[in-house]
């Protein structure tokens, strides 16, 4: 009954928002937000306390990968909603229903795919993630958004319309198995009986079909546009919700091939991808004038990370679900950030943005701490799930893996740090006045930094369990 | 009722190709709305006997695929006010011989692929031909809405693929599948609409600012 109600409740409250016509108008009903949020994050945290049976005949059920991803995605949207009553103060969005109503919407649907264990159902969540977030991108109603609305739809909807035929061809797989079709805990107890050859392409599509939304290089182009041109807030949720879910799509078809016992057809796939992914990121990043551009290609960086770690096996596993814990927190609070600088300065672009910390110096600092963060420095989180990653490579026997993603790593390091520590330090433009940082907009990062600082040092004992299991179901093990 | 869905899918085929070769875009949705129109009818031709499911999925697919959309897209171009796709990346009769030779394809590739036992052993060619046409109108046509009809036949490829599957996907996966397509294909067209106010043109490849 919880995990129907937590995909069901946003929707509910989102049509009322967007049928009543009391809600027209630029007014954005922060309350209501703020309640959806409190009560999905509420019963999300009853299921760490007390598991719940799976619902609609095996349609919906909670796992250790769901849970995940469903705890980040519920922390995210309420840290996003904490923030909007902030923006909503200084930047009013052209229909309050439509930001609204979108938001919700795209709660549900990332609940969806978190809790569906059916995995068209999956397929039918993941394309509601895609369609609720468009009008988002396109709030601002000008050139920009509209071209990089554009660009979003048609990519994400032809690599979405590819993982659906993966969806098919994986029930093609399954015809004269035992077991009920597409559904995951049947098709992986029965993996060994699927046809391989479909199961085979099944992977394939789903891969590049899912890839496509998560932005794993070549299928990344929409995404630094689109985050680019997104109002910040969103672009965060995307980078950081998600991604993880489209991630969870391949994770999904990861646990049947594993279990079929196709390590050896997968993972060179998969450690291709992620490679190219951290490749291509690191070529981006060099020379790149635009801070939600440069967040853009560090997220295909770390869309690449997670594949890597899932296709090294072993305490990849492990480090790949560590990593997707520690790379949503960190994107919602570098996104947060860089909204603070767009909402005081207009633009996001690295000319013209000088000497942030003497004029916006919270937001500078957690800028420069998240250059930090987010390129994998100790004692953040992500220092942690890198390193796992990297020991993963090496105890596969694959050290020459290992130097690469060393190099890129450093290389996407030094491209950051670049054009972070140029808009945080040096002279502030002449004229420019130090702005009153409101509180609402600064606390959802430093909330968002304390949790990946203390990942960092400390990962608790729930949590690792979790992982652990995750990465088992995954075919990997625990460090 | 198998001779009648093999020449259902034969026209299938056809329709596809139809599309390759037309300017106009008015005769474009048309045709589209045929291919919705013969989709709808499959799933009644396939069935061994008629049920809910396959009279239920019937009356949905022609109600989104041959008339919702293409009303809605063919309003959007009449209020744009364009009438043809003028010098597409890839000319009209080379995009057609492109389209015979993915229907060759098409037969070349299914005749390979390990397939169970079928009552209609069209369904997945069709389904691979009408595929790659939907590929071909959406990657070599500069019209963004010319773009939304080939994303609309590549779904129709998938679902055509998808009847092979119909006794194990359940009616209510193939209602979520459908309202997600419609949902899709309305938010692009709303952004065609706003392409068009805001360029003068349905042009996307005028979609040229973000560029690193």
């Amino acid at each position: 009954m919880r995990l129907l109600v937590i995909s069901a409740l946003p929707l509910c409250v989102a049509l009322v928002v967007l049928g009543v016509p009391a809600f027209r108008g630029r007014r954005v009903p922060v309350v209501l937000l703020a309640v959806v949020a409190l009560a999905h994050l509420a019963l999300v945290t009853s299921l760490w306390i007390a598991p719940e049976s799976a619902t609609l005949g095996g349609w919906f059920a909670v796992d250790p990968l769901g849970l995940t991803v469903l705890t980040l995605t519920s922390v995210l949207f309420l840290i996003t909603v904490v923030y909007t009553v902030g923006y909503v103060r200084r930047e009013r969005p052209s229909s309050g229903r439509v930001f609204a109503g979108c938001l919700m919407a795209f709660l549900t649907a990332a609940s969806v795919v978190s809790l569906a264990h059916h995995l068209a159902m999956v397929w039918v969540g993941m394309e509601a993630t895609t369609l609720s977030v468009a009008p988002l991108v396109f709030l601002r109603r000008d050139r920009r958004s509209l071209e990089a609305t554009w660009k979003y739809l048609v990519i994400s909807s032809v690599g979405i319309a590819l993982a659906l035929l993966g969806t098919f061809f994986l029930a093609s797989a399954q015809v004269g198995v035992p077991g009920r079709p597409l559904v995951l805990p049947d098709l992986v107890e029965h993996a060994r009986d699927l046809h391989p050859a479909w199961l085979r392409a099944a992977f394939l599509f789903l891969l590049v079909g899912f890839g496509t939304k998560m932005g794993l290089a070549p299928m990344h182009t929409w995404k630094p546009d689109t985050y680019g041109e997104a109002p910040s807030l969103v672009s965060g949720l995307m980078a950081g919700a998600l991604t993880s879910c489209a991630f969870l799509g391949v994770a999904r078809v990861t646990q049947v091939v594993m279990a079929a016992g196709l390590e050896s057809f997968a993972q060179p796939v998969l450690i291709g991808f992620g490679l190219l992914s951290l490749a291509v990121a690191a070529v981006f990043i060099i020379g790149q004038r635009d801070v939600k551009r440069l967040l853009a290609y560090s997220s295909v960086e770390h869309m690449g990370l997670l594949v890597l770690g899932l296709g090294l096996g072993g305490v990849g596993a492990y480090g790949s679900m560590l990593h997707l814990v520690n790379n949503g927190l960190s994107k919602g609070w570098m996104f947060l950030v860089t909204g603070n600088i767009v909402l005081a300065t207009g633009s996001s672009a690295a000319a013209g943005n000088r000497g942030l910390i003497r004029t916006l110096p919270v937001s500078a600092a957690l800028l420069v701490l998240g250059l930090f963060a987010v390129t994998g420095s100790p004692p953040f989180g992500l220092f942690m799930s890198e390193f796992t990653i990297l020991r993963a490579a090496i105890n596969a026997g694959h050290p020459w893996i290992a130097a690469v993603m060393l190099l890129f790593l450093g290389v996407i390091f030094v491209g950051m740090a670049a054009l972070v520590l140029g808009m945080a330090l040096g002279e502030p433009e002449p004229g420019s006045v130090p702005v009153r940082e409101s509180a609402w907009l600064v606390a959802g990062p430093v909330a968002l930094a304390a949790v990946v600082l203390m990942l960092g040092i400390y990962i608790p004992g729930p949590l690792h369990q979790v992982l652990a299991r995750a990465a088992a179901a995954l075919g990997g093990t625990a460090p | 009722m198998r001779d009648a869905a093999q020449l259902v899918l034969l026209l299938v085929v056809l329709s596809d190709l139809a599309v390759l070769g037309t300017t106009r875009l008015s005769s474009c949705i048309r045709w589209v709305a045929a291919q919705g129109l013969l989709l709808g009818l499959l799933p009644l031709l396939l069935a061994p006997e008629l049920s809910v499911h396959p009279v239920s999925l019937s009356v949905g697919t022609i109600a989104v695929k041959a008339i919702i959309l293409p009303w809605f897209l063919g309003r959007a171009i009449r209020e744009a006010a364009v009438r043809r796709e003028i010098e597409p990346l890839v000319g009209f009769i080379a995009s057609q011989l492109l389209g015979a030779l993915a229907v060759a394809l098409a037969f070349a590739i299914a005749s390979r692929l390990p397939l169970p036992a079928m009552q209609q052993p069209l369904l997945v060619p069709v389904s691979l031909a009408t595929l790659m046409a939907g590929f071909i109108v959406l990657t070599t046509r500069r019209k963004a809405l010319m773009q939304v009809v080939g994303y609309l036949i590549l779904e129709n490829g998938i679902y055509l693929f998808g009847l092979t599957q119909t006794e194990s996907v359940p009616f209510l996966i193939e209602l979520g599948v459908l309202l997600d397509v419609f949902a899709g294909v309305f938010i692009m067209g709303i952004v065609v609409f706003h392409i068009n106010r805001e360029f003068d043109s349905l042009d996307s490849t005028r979609l040229t600012e973000l560029t690193d």
